[in-house]
């Protein structure tokens, strides 16, 4: 199958305009040996085929639409009401490109406007911009903003062992070439690791500070001191936090931060195996200069009229080529849609309700869990919707029965956090009804017998 | 035509949503750590749509009308990739799944990976990064990595073409290593006088588009690739314009080390109004080791009685490692997958082919009309100046903007940036022979008018939402943010330096 018009008589048409005789004629320039080369690729497949195949890919994957799903871990299976997958299906937004031309894109250009708001509302911050690629390359290029705000006289980030290890990972790969050093995160083991332990590490070449709100473990700390010490020491905190925990507890704006990253997948965005994401990124004022990525400004057009526009152009890779602090050319457009409708839809009611939903749910399973036999939730620390659980058996045990009765279990732990060894991490959303969650509980006391 | 912003049209106790029930005994809220604002808008769902559905009428798509932007790729994104990206099946399986029960995902990217590989004669593909901007950070680290392993610790520089996307020097900076200019020659080809004078030890390698952002092929890229080689170097092929060589050239078998894909070019993953995309990375076997990961494997062949292989995720043994929580963009992969099973491979040739048949026809139709810098056959796109012969004061800008009063997207503007007042215009291969000429004639039309009447190019647009917007003001009384921010307590400023 094709999605080329032409026809004959069109082609034969147009080779003659251009004045040869054959679309081969065209490719003269290429080195004739490596021309038109041999490519062991399958062949063509009508859309019924094609469909068919993928819906056969499709339903080989367990997902939270057959099972009860309890993972988490930096991605959630939130309730994504239909209105935002009709808005997101307008092929006017969707075939769309980068609003260059600000008079054919106020559509992108004002929905993106509104998501920078909403953001900024969420996260008490005075800008965010337009995303970047994930959660995770936001805390990276938060790392590129925190030194340049020390204009490179600084060049120590200090890590809380409790933001998301990819997150770590993703910031220590697009430092890799820069003379950035990376401490507070190869200590102690993560669950006894307090906000305090990290002050030792701040310095007057400590460009900034990261923490993870709630963190990985779901827990929410109290990072009073700690946001004390890092602006006294003059640099800046950045936090890493769950958007949807945002409509509960207090703003990092409240809290003190300068930075604040992190995943924007749990408002309106399928958990899709890992992406398309939305990573949010904000920041105080006196930053907004030094963001990279898209921004939309507010603005009037030739009659007077408000228009909006992408502004601070001349920090960007395209017009500073070499001495822009970073290539991103591109947000996730679609993604800061996707999330702007979905904020307009829960508003702000419902988006509490939801956290609370989430609260609620999240910690009669932990309490539940923890009466089990062998099984144990630190239940003394606040947490959000995520908590770790101790467990009597190997976790890939535990899970492999689950799976047979209809629940995808906890994420393993062990595998980013070696000590943790037979640690699941359950998340619960307003998707896990109690029905779910009480099947949960009974299959994991059966699986420790 | 203006429309009201979502706060706007909020009302106090309007809700949108119902939610069920907690349904679970409640414990207590930490009422100490809670927030007292937040600020979102109250609307109900009608209004939600009426909102969002007017602002997609101020906007210009694919499906309504031609997206000449050269560099970008705008063809047609085909509906069944967003359906299928839709699939339960895909849309709720969480990225950490157990990779047992992700084989279904896991085939589709081992495939996409095999596929893309194939098609630019290359060792292995990637398909994390999210952009070709993070595709290209990626080639860059890997060729850094790849000297470093060798324990060769002089090479620091990239040599990157005049003619380059801005993302390319940008990128070289944000790897560490230092971008080096190379000038182009008069064919917009790569001076190899300048480039003889430039290759020494410290060249980690060089960066190229193929064919050249001023849309042709490079007839001395062998000479080219030859020449970094005995120095030492890696060659990267920066692959924003791949649509014109899918079974036409492999990159690999020229001798690239590495390449990104556009998957939302190439490929047909829809551009988003800017995103989300995915920069996939195809290497030859010097530098599959240092892939970034993680990669769809094959972790145990298929048994005599099964009829697929198991399926996992590796860290190649040298990764430049994560670029992305996770393991990439996986709803691009399923839209490239389906896009690539529907042409097969010679479908995918037959692809490259049209395009650069189209973008060869509108050449030849406005050659005379507006100036051609490089008057050659060209690949999927064409750079011509956006001046009118015996018209002062017309601009490329000025013909961009008069274009969307014919529902025409403007070309790219001011790129190459070798090439002043640059249209680059890249018709794309869906584009049917009737549009073109109706894009050929506005052309026309607009050369016309600009001696006739420069006035009416000079204030375009007039149809379009809103006219030209005033991005000096933007800039300066920088509003980014419609609500005012609560005013919390102290904590505000480092004290330091």
């Amino acid at each position: 199958m094709s999605y080329i018009p032409h026809t004959d008589v069109e082609r034969q048409q147009m080779l003659a305009a251009i004045g040869v005789t054959t679309i081969e004629d065209l490719f003269e320039a290429v080195p004739s040996k490596y021309r038109f080369p041999k490519l062991d690729l399958p062949k063509g497949l009508s859309e019924m085929e094609a469909a068919a195949e993928l819906q056969a890919l499709a339903e080989a994957n367990e997902h939270g639409g057959d099972y009860a799903l309890f993972r988490g871990a930096g991605a959630y299976h939130h309730f994504i009401p239909s209105a935002v997958n009709h808005v997101l299906l307008r092929s006017e937004f969707y075939t769309a490109y980068t609003p260059y031309q600000p008079e054919v894109s106020q559509g992108t250009l004002q929905a993106i406007y509104e998501y920078q708001s909403m953001l900024c509302a969420l996260t008490g911050m005075d800008a965010a911009n337009a995303s970047h690629y994930d959660g995770a390359t936001s805390l990276a290029e938060a790392v590129t903003v925190a030194l340049e705000v020390s204009r490179h006289k600084r060049n120590k980030i200090v890590f809380h062992p409790g933001i998301h290890p990819h997150y770590r990972a993703v910031a220590r790969t697009y430092h890799q070439g820069n003379d950035v050093e990376f401490v507070g995160d190869g200590g102690k083991a993560i669950e006894r690791a307090t906000a305090e332990d990290l002050i030792k590490y701040i310095d007057d070449q400590t460009a900034m500070v990261a923490v993870q709100y709630p963190n990985y473990l779901g827990a929410i700390e109290d990072f009073g001191r700690l946001v004390e010490a890092t602006h006294n020491a003059g640099a800046l905190i950045c936090f890493v936090v769950n958007p949807m925990a945002l409509a509960l507890f207090k703003s990092p704006g409240e809290l003190g931060a300068d930075i604040v990253v992190g995943e924007g997948q749990p408002l309106g965005i399928p958990l899709s195996y890992g992406g398309p994401y939305l990573g949010f990124f904000a920041v105080r004022d006196e930053y907004v200069r030094k963001i990279a990525g898209r921004i939309v400004g507010e603005t009037l057009d030739h009659s007077g009229r408000r228009a909006f526009v992408m502004t601070l152009r001349p920090r960007e890779q395209d017009i500073r080529r070499e001495k822009a602090s970073s290539n991103i050319c591109t947000n996730q457009g679609l993604m800061a849609l996707a999330a702007c409708v979905y904020l307009s839809l829960m508003g702000r009611n419902g988006l509490r309700r939801v956290a609370e939903i989430s609260f609620q749910r999240a910690h009669y399973a932990a309490k539940q869990i923890n009466r089990i036999k062998g099984y144990k939730v630190n239940v003394s620390k606040t947490f959000f919707n995520e908590f770790a659980v101790k467990c009597p058996k190997p976790i890939s045990e535990i899970n492999q029965f689950l799976i047979e009765r209809g629940i995808i279990g906890g994420y393993p732990l062990e595998a980013d956090y070696p000590k943790l060894k037979d640690h699941m991490l359950v998340a619960v959303t307003e998707m896990n009804s109690k029905d779910e969650i009480d099947l949960l509980v009974e299959a994991l006391a059966e699986a420790a017998k | 035509m203006t429309e009201p912003l979502i706060y706007e049209i909020s009302s106090p106790g309007r809700t949108a949503v119902a939610l069920p029930d907690v349904g679970v005994p409640e414990v207590e809220l930490p009422k100490e750590l809670l927030r007292k604002d937040l600020d979102l808008p109250e609307v109900s769902e009608l209004q939600v749509m009426r909102h969002f559905v007017n602002l997609s009428h101020m906007n210009h798509s694919i499906d309504s009308g031609i997206y000449p932007l050269g560099s970008c790729t705008m063809k047609y994104n085909p509906k069944i990739n967003e359906d299928v990206a839709r699939l339960p099946g895909f849309a709720n399986l969480h990225p950490l799944n157990d990779e047992a029960g992700s084989q279904g995902a896991l085939a589709l990217m081992y495939h996409l990976q095999s596929w893309l590989a194939e098609l630019s004669g290359f060792e292995a593909a990637s398909i994390v990064p999210a952009a070709g901007a993070q595709g290209e950070f990626a080639g860059i680290l890997m060729i850094r990595a790849y000297h470093l392993d060798r324990g060769d610790h002089k090479r620091t520089k990239i040599l990157v073409p005049d003619s380059a996307h801005g993302t390319n020097p940008a990128t070289v900076s944000m790897a560490g290593l230092q971008a080096v200019e190379l000038p182009s020659d008069k064919n917009g080809d790569v001076d190899l006088n300048a480039l003889r004078a430039a290759l020494d030890d410290t060249v980690a390698g060089m960066m190229i588009t193929v064919p050249s952002t001023l849309g042709v092929f490079d007839t001395k890229i062998r000479d080219v690739v030859r020449m970094v080689h005995e120095a030492g170097g890696l060659m990267y092929m920066d692959g924003a314009n791949m649509n014109a060589l899918m079974g036409i050239v492999k990159p690999g078998e020229l001798g690239f080390d590495v390449m990104h894909y556009n998957l939302h070019k190439t490929f047909s993953t829809p551009h988003g109004g800017g995103g989300p995309g995915c920069g996939a990375v195809g290497v030859n076997e010097k530098l599959v080791d240092f892939l970034p990961g993680p990669i769809a494997e094959i972790v145990e062949e298929a048994g005599e009685e099964e009829d697929a292989p198991l399926y996992g995720l590796k860290m190649p043994v040298k990764s430049i490692g994560r670029l992305k929580a996770f393991q990439g963009n996986f709803g691009m992969h399923v839209r490239a997958y389906t896009y690539i099973r529907i042409y097969g491979g010679e479908g995918l040739r037959d692809v490259s082919r049209h395009a650069v048949l189209n973008a060869n026809y509108v050449r030849a139709k406005l050659r005379g009309v507006y100036p051609m810098p490089v008057d050659r056959i060209c690949g999927h796109e064409f750079v011509m100046s956006g001046h009118v012969e015996g018209v002062e004061g017309i601009h490329a800008l000025d013909i961009s903007k008069r274009l969307m009063d014919f529902g025409i997207h403007p070309p790219t503007n001011y790129f190459p940036l070798i090439v002043p007042e640059a249209l680059l215009i890249e018709p794309t291969e869906t584009e049917d022979k009737a549009t073109l000429d109706n894009f050929i004639d506005v052309m026309k039309t607009i050369a016309q008018e600009a001696k006739d009447d420069p006035e009416l190019l000079h204030s375009a647009p007039h149809t379009t939402p809103v006219g030209r917007v005033d991005e000096v003001r933007a800039a300066k009384q920088l509003v980014v943010c419609c609500r005012p921010i609560p005013d919390y307590e102290p904590q505000r400023t480092p004290s330091g330096d």
